[in-house]
């Protein structure tokens, strides 16, 4: 017999009487007792890396759904990998609470821009936002690059514009915005190396 | 990390100096434990705090913010003194014997050369003596006075247990059988390894304190073996990635340099940067530095980068100062920066001095964050009270805050600090109209890139000729990149040894960096990720845990930077000979015909034994640099005290601060002196929280919700504060109200014949996420950085305490 | 999913006399806390949390790293935090509390609604929350004072050693978790062994009365642990010598059938009682966790 809260709830709102005379004799034909249903019988598991510190944790997220067409994977829970070498299934309590930093009630969903002077956040769409701060990044380069210093040498830098890149994002995000900066001819740029 | 997470259970005695591993890197921190359980081994711990990791040490001794180097440098005197060195491994495999110039010298705080008004040293006298064929000279007798080895003996003489004790406020007891401990590992057969991070990093001396392990460890004969090392630990999850891939003003993949003003061309540039061996015989691993640069032009520029334009070399910026977030915030200061493009990172509060970092904040035209959360940067102009008091009618900058996926999301590789590159799945969709950082980065650039080509602009080329080779021109895909940096022959590659055979085909991955060229056959984006991914496909995502040696090498585990090495100069666990100092941690050897291991072998595969080259690669030397002639601020570290500090006098010396450490005129009136701030503190993270992340999620909000500073029972005596009071803790930048927490795992140290109240500030909060609202810590911290590199001063500076 | 008597030992306010016991064979479970090896991380709390779908309140600063400082029905398991002197060397004792498990558990055994209180086979002791008229006798009869009284529905809650991931052969969230090995989980006779293992090891480097708490005035427990400083259990907050009070006593006298009827109506009444209070017993959210009401600090 199984008999979810939900439904001994329901059970009760109709028969308590029954359930406490059925105990009154003491019997232990009713002697079942439930454990919670394991909740990731049916999840997907997707293998990932600890986003915080860098000993690199392996972590498996734990995903709603079979990844059927029609679902949207939901992450539902984060376990270690106990396959990792490092830290063998193990995680510390940031780690051990990722599923609330991937849900957290904070994370951004939208463009938002703040206009010079303005008190509040506008949403604003990704259309305007990207083309507004190229054109504010070409406006500054194209008057503050310097191609030649004082003494006539060839450096094309271009400092008016500071860049800082993620030490956070992946390998691939890093490459790809490395090499852009110094397109541009950025060398304002820094990581979180040092701090 | 020159070794591994895992390796450190191979160490017999563990060292943890500047750092705080069991509750910044828990997970790291279980090969401590394992260690202990299965090998006895011993851990060590000295910081200032009594820690979560001295919570679990055999041995524990403060000591006061700032003043590792003398412990450190007593440490050296001790070894020599006691002759508890490596003889071997010092004779063969450091740069004991070398002679320096008779010239150079050192007196009373300050090497040869300083000139005062610059601040600055001229290095030259500092350099080694040369013979004519431009040879080191050396004596192994180490008898020479102008050796490396004696000069090191004469300079740490300085560094008696009194002297330390007097600097340090370690109980000299407490420094002696420390001193003791880490002696035993001097044995041929006994390992030190040593974890730090930016506890040792965060100072105006932080590239001097590393310099000091590395000598320690050298003249323990402690590098390349397993279970020793120098281990950085490292914070962010790729930090290790993005210093790997070069974005610091200086620098390019693979620790390649940005040019300066003076490369005028390519071979100026490449000339200054492929040294020539130092020593008869030697590998000299960057002499192949041209083949790594060429094949990155190749990468970045595609077909636009040719031999008859020196690879598209003038395209690159040149570069005539470090732009380092220090000089950064000066200049913004100054009104010389008008855009900031934060791809993460939270400046506001993660920068010292907040009220400098706030002043030039307001004075962009633009600012934009790309981030999941809402940083406390990107509400700089926003009033948030007391913890943010500004008007925002008063600010003119326009602010894009742009939403990004996180780790769950994408498909990716990090690298940890174990030089691990592991690729991760992405697992859901990111939540509304967020964007992978990628695809961000994409259209920004392809917005650039289209205003160039109708409008023309500065310098258009490189912008325009950009290699862009992705199938989605807006949105790179992970998998693309990531073979991109690892690179593909242009051409055949003929393999020089085996006339008629090819190294690599035209179109093939690159198997590693062995095969570069520097006629423009080869790209690679990031030498040293050569190798990541294969024509064998994603070497990241390798996923098997075996461990045929025992030693935690696992070697089929992901892919480690360089050549899947997972101990960084392990010839040096062989003797001259190419025996295994320790038989049983056998981590590569000379097998008759060439090197072999369980490891691979950090050294030319065909390189016998009686050949005479030296396990040191990447050194012009061969050897491990005891003395060490490119610092800024000396060949051997010295003591001085921090720029806030509460002596008046360095016990060392009539030098105070580093003399080479760069100060911005108006930041000199930043320092606190004593008499207004007598309490010498120092900022760190807490287990619960990751910097300013996890205060927007629920869990750790509700294991540390809200912020606190901790007190010594001393000064809460002082001061008449209790447990749980409300405290104002001030600085020469400002000041932030939070609780006190009264503990006896602060201390009060006597130094210099007074009494030292050391002041602890976890510097989680702020004005964003779920904790309580909280001051930024950073409000606090002074504005000046690391001689060499400029890693600001957060870990030792003055504050004052009163209750609120 | 449920579990048959088979699996059951013991049961609340229920005689079993004479229960199926066929399956002999099954190894009594214990988690070893061995707190030589913890740093107080807090990634047991963290990982009880989350496997659990639970979220306390966010805080305040209470003058301890400890966060919630004692236990509560969101937070099953606490670190606890001390600074002390032990043979005159300061001692920063960190302690991991929560559900023993015990043997002979005092909660079971005071607890007067039948089947709130189980005992399964592999040695758990898990609350059945549908069963529980929320009196408090367990948290009374814990001699660890472990049960927390949950306000918002009236039942009383606490670790259940995962009985949800053991019963398909996982290890516990907390156990999975901890990144230092102060945690692990296996059978009891292994358990022993390996603090017996630990305790030569904590000898050797000085710790010579190191010791196992594994109280035998409750039967022993399932969860026990190492204590460096294991002739003063006291220092970390653990009784010296626990005990199921007389109240167990009590039920098992003679005169259990005569309070057993005057409890069922106790049961009936307190039923009857929730049934007005908590009006139709159509569940609103079960989900709980960030976003419900209870959610809110």
């Amino acid at each position: 017999m199984q008999v979810s809260r939900r439904g001994f709830l329901k059970l009760t709102a109709s028969g308590i009487g029954a359930t406490t005379i059925g105990a009154l004799g003491f019997s232990a034909a009713r002697a079942v007792a439930d454990v919670r249903l394991f909740k990731l019988a049916h999840a997907s598991e997707t293998r990932n890396t600890c986003p915080y510190c860098s000993v690199g944790c392996g972590v498996i997220l734990y995903g709603l759904g079979d990844r059927s067409k029609n679902a949207r994977t939901e992450i539902m829970h984060v376990e270690g990998d106990p396959d990792h070498p490092v830290n063998r299934g193990t995680l510390c309590p940031k780690g051990a609470s990722l599923l609330d930093f991937i849900h957290s009630p904070s994370r951004l969903r939208f463009p938002e821009y703040r206009a010079p002077g303005a008190k509040e956040w506008k949403r604003v769409s990704w259309e305007w936002t990207i083309d507004r701060v190229a054109r504010l990044m070409k406006e500054d380069r194209d008057k503050n690059f310097l191609a030649q210093n004082g003494k006539g040498q060839v450096v094309n830098r271009w400092t008016s514009t500071a860049f800082l890149a993620a030490s956070a994002s992946s390998n691939e995000t890093g490459f790809v915005f490395h090499k852009v900066i110094r397109a541009l001819g950025g060398v304002a740029v820094d990581n979180q190396a040092r701090v | 990390m020159t070794n591994s997470w895992v390796d450190i259970k191979n160490a017999d005695l563990i060292l943890v100096m500047g750092g705080n591993p069991a509750e910044a890197h828990p997970c790291g921190f279980k090969w401590v434990l394992e260690a202990k359980a299965k090998k006895k081994a011993r851990l060590v711990v000295v910081d200032p705090r009594f820690t979560r990791t001295a919570a679990v040490a055999d041995l524990y001794a403060p000591i006061r913010p700032g003043s590792d180097i003398a412990f450190l440098g007593g440490v050296i005197r001790y070894l020599i003194a006691n002759d508890k060195l490596q003889h071997d491994y010092v004779r063969n495999y450091t740069s004991a014997a070398m002679l320096v110039r008779e010239d150079t010298g050192f007196d009373d705080g300050l090497f040869t050369g300083y000139d005062e008004a610059k601040r600055k040293y001229d290095k030259s006298t500092w350099n080694y003596q040369v013979d004519r064929d431009g040879m080191l000279r050396v004596d192994p007798t180490l008898q020479d006075p102008n050796c490396v080895f004696q000069r090191m003996k004469k300079h740490y003489d300085r560094y008696t247990p009194e002297l330390v004790e007097r600097t340090t406020g370690t109980p000299k007891a407490k420094f002696l059988q420390i001193c003791e401990a880490i002696a035993t590992t001097s044995a041929p057969d006994r390992t030190m390894t040593s974890l730090y991070a930016l506890g040792w990093t965060q100072h105006s001396v932080g590239s001097q304190n590393i310099r000091s392990i590395a000598i320690l460890q050298l003249l323990l004969g402690n590098m390349g073996m397993a279970g020793g090392g120098v281990n950085a630990l490292r914070g962010h999850s790729n930090i290790q990635g993005l210093t790997d891939l070069g974005l610091l003003s200086h620098s390019l993949p693979g620790y390649l340099t940005l040019p300066t003003d003076d490369d005028a061309d390519l071979k100026t540039y490449l000339d200054k940067r492929t040294p020539k061996p130092l020593r008869p015989g030697q590998f000299n691993y960057w002499s192949n530095y041209p083949k790594f640069f060429v094949s990155m032009m190749k990468s970045w520029f595609g077909a636009a980068a040719t031999k008859d334009n020196d690879f598209a070399f003038s395209w690159l910026p040149k570069i005539d100062a470090p732009y380092d977030v220090l000089r950064v915030m000066q200049l913004m200061n100054e009104g010389k920066v008008n855009g900031y493009v934060c791809q993460g990172f939270n400046p506001l509060s993660s920068f010292p001095d907040k009220p400098k970092v706030l002043a030039g904040l307001r004075k962009l035209k633009f600012l934009v964050t790309i981030d999941p959360l809402p940083t406390e940067t990107s509400e700089f102009w926003q009033n948030h009270g007391e913890f943010n008091d500004v008007d925002p009618s008063q600010i003119q900058t326009e602010v894009f805050r742009l939403p990004s996926s996180l780790f769950a999301e994408e498909d990716g590789s990090l690298v940890s600090s174990a030089r691990w590159l592991q690729w991760h799945w992405k697992a859901a969709e990111p939540p509304g109209e967020a964007k992978g950082d990628l695809e961000i980065v994409g259209e920004l650039f392809l917005a650039l890139k289209g205003l160039y080509a109708k409008e023309g602009g500065a310098f258009p080329d490189p912008v325009l000729q950009l290699a862009w080779p992705y199938r989605i021109a807006r949105a790179p895909a992970p998998d693309e990149v990531a073979r991109e940096f690892n690179g593909q022959a242009l051409a055949d590659v003929p393999d020089p040894k085996n006339p008629g055979s090819l190294l690599v085909k035209q179109g093939e991955q690159l198997p590693g960096f062995a095969v570069l060229q520097a006629d423009g056959s080869t790209a690679c984006g990031c030498w040293i990720f050569a190798g990541s991914w294969t024509q064998a496909g994603n070497q990241m995502a390798r996923r098997d845990p075996s461990d045929p040696s025992g030693l935690g090498i696992t070697p089929a585990w992901a892919w480690s930077w360089p050549a899947n090495r997972r101990i960084l100069y392990n010839r040096a666990s062989c003797n001259a000979d190419g025996a295994p100092y320790i038989p049983t941690r056998k981590l590569v050897w000379w097998n008759g015909a060439k090197w072999v291991g369980n490891d691979v072998p950090d050294f030319k595969a065909d390189s016998a034994p009686a050949d005479g080259m030296q396990p040191f690669i990447m050194n012009a030397e061969g050897v491990g640099r005891l003395w060490a002639p490119a610092m800024a601020d000396g060949p051997f570290p010295e003591h001085y005290e921090p720029f806030d500090t509460p002596l008046a006098k360095n016990p060392f010396g009539k030098i105070l601060n580093d003399p080479a450490a760069r100060v911005y005129a108006d930041d000199w009136k930043a320092f606190g002196k004593p008499d207004e701030f007598p309490f010498v503190a120092t900022t760190y993270r807490l287990t619960e929280h990751f910097h300013f992340w996890t205060k927007h999620a629920r869990i750790p909000a509700v294991l540390q919700p809200e912020a606190f500073v901790e007190v010594s029972e001393g000064l809460a005596r002082k001061k008449g504060i209790r447990n749980a009071d409300w405290v104002v803790v001030k600085s020469k930048r400002g000041q932030v109200k939070l609780k006190a927490l009264v503990t006896k795992r602060l201390p009060t140290l006597q130094v210099d014949g007074k009494e030292i109240e050391v002041v602890g500030l976890p510097i989680h909060w702020g004005f964003m996420g779920q904790t309580r609202k909280g001051f930024i810590t950073n409000t606090l911290t002074p504005p000046v950085g690391d001689a060499n590199i400029q890693t600001p001063e957060y870990k030792a500076f003055l504050v004052n305490v009163e209750k609120a | 999913m449920a579990l048959e008597t088979q699996d059951i030992l013991r049961r609340s306010a229920t005689t079993m006399e004479s229960a199926p016991s066929a399956r002999s064979f099954r190894p009594e479970v214990a988690k070893l806390i061995d707190l030589s090896r913890c740093i107080g991380c807090k990634a047991c709390q963290a990982a009880c949390m989350e496997w659990n779908d639970l979220r306390d309140v966010i805080g305040t600063f209470q003058g301890t790293y400890a966060n919630p400082i004692d236990l509560t029905d969101q937070s099953w398991t606490v670190m606890r935090f001390q600074e002390t002197e032990v043979d005159g060397n300061f001692a920063w004792l960190i302690f991991k509390d929560g559900c023993m498990h015990c043997a002979e558990p005092g909660c079971l055994k005071a607890c007067p609604a039948p089947g709130a209180v189980v005992q399964y086979a592999n040695g758990i002791v898990d609350f059945q929350q549908d069963h529980c008229i929320g009196c408090g006798y367990c948290i009374t009869g814990c001699p660890f004072d472990v049960p927390r009284l949950r306000k918002e529905d009236s039942r009383v809650y606490k670790c259940t050693l995962c009985s949800d991931r053991v019963s398909v052969g996982l290890e516990p969230a907390c156990i999975k978790a901890c990144p230092t090995q102060a945690l692990t989980f296996g059978s009891k006779a292994e358990m022993r062994e390996l603090a017996a293992h630990r305790l030569v090891d904590l000898n050797a480097r000085g710790l010579a009365k190191a010791a196992v708490y594994d109280p035998s005035g409750v039967g022993g427990t399932h969860v026990f642990y190492v204590l460096p400083h294991g002739e003063r259990p006291e220092v970390y907050g653990l009784p010296r010598d626990p005990s199921v009070g007389a109240l167990v006593g009590f039920w098992r006298s003679g005169v259990a059938r005569a309070l057993g009827v005057a409890t069922m109506f106790g049961v009936l009444v307190a039923g009857i009682l929730h049934y007005m209070r908590y009006g139709p017993l159509e569940v609103p959210d079960e989900s709980g966790g960030a976003g419900g009401k209870e959610a809110q600090p």
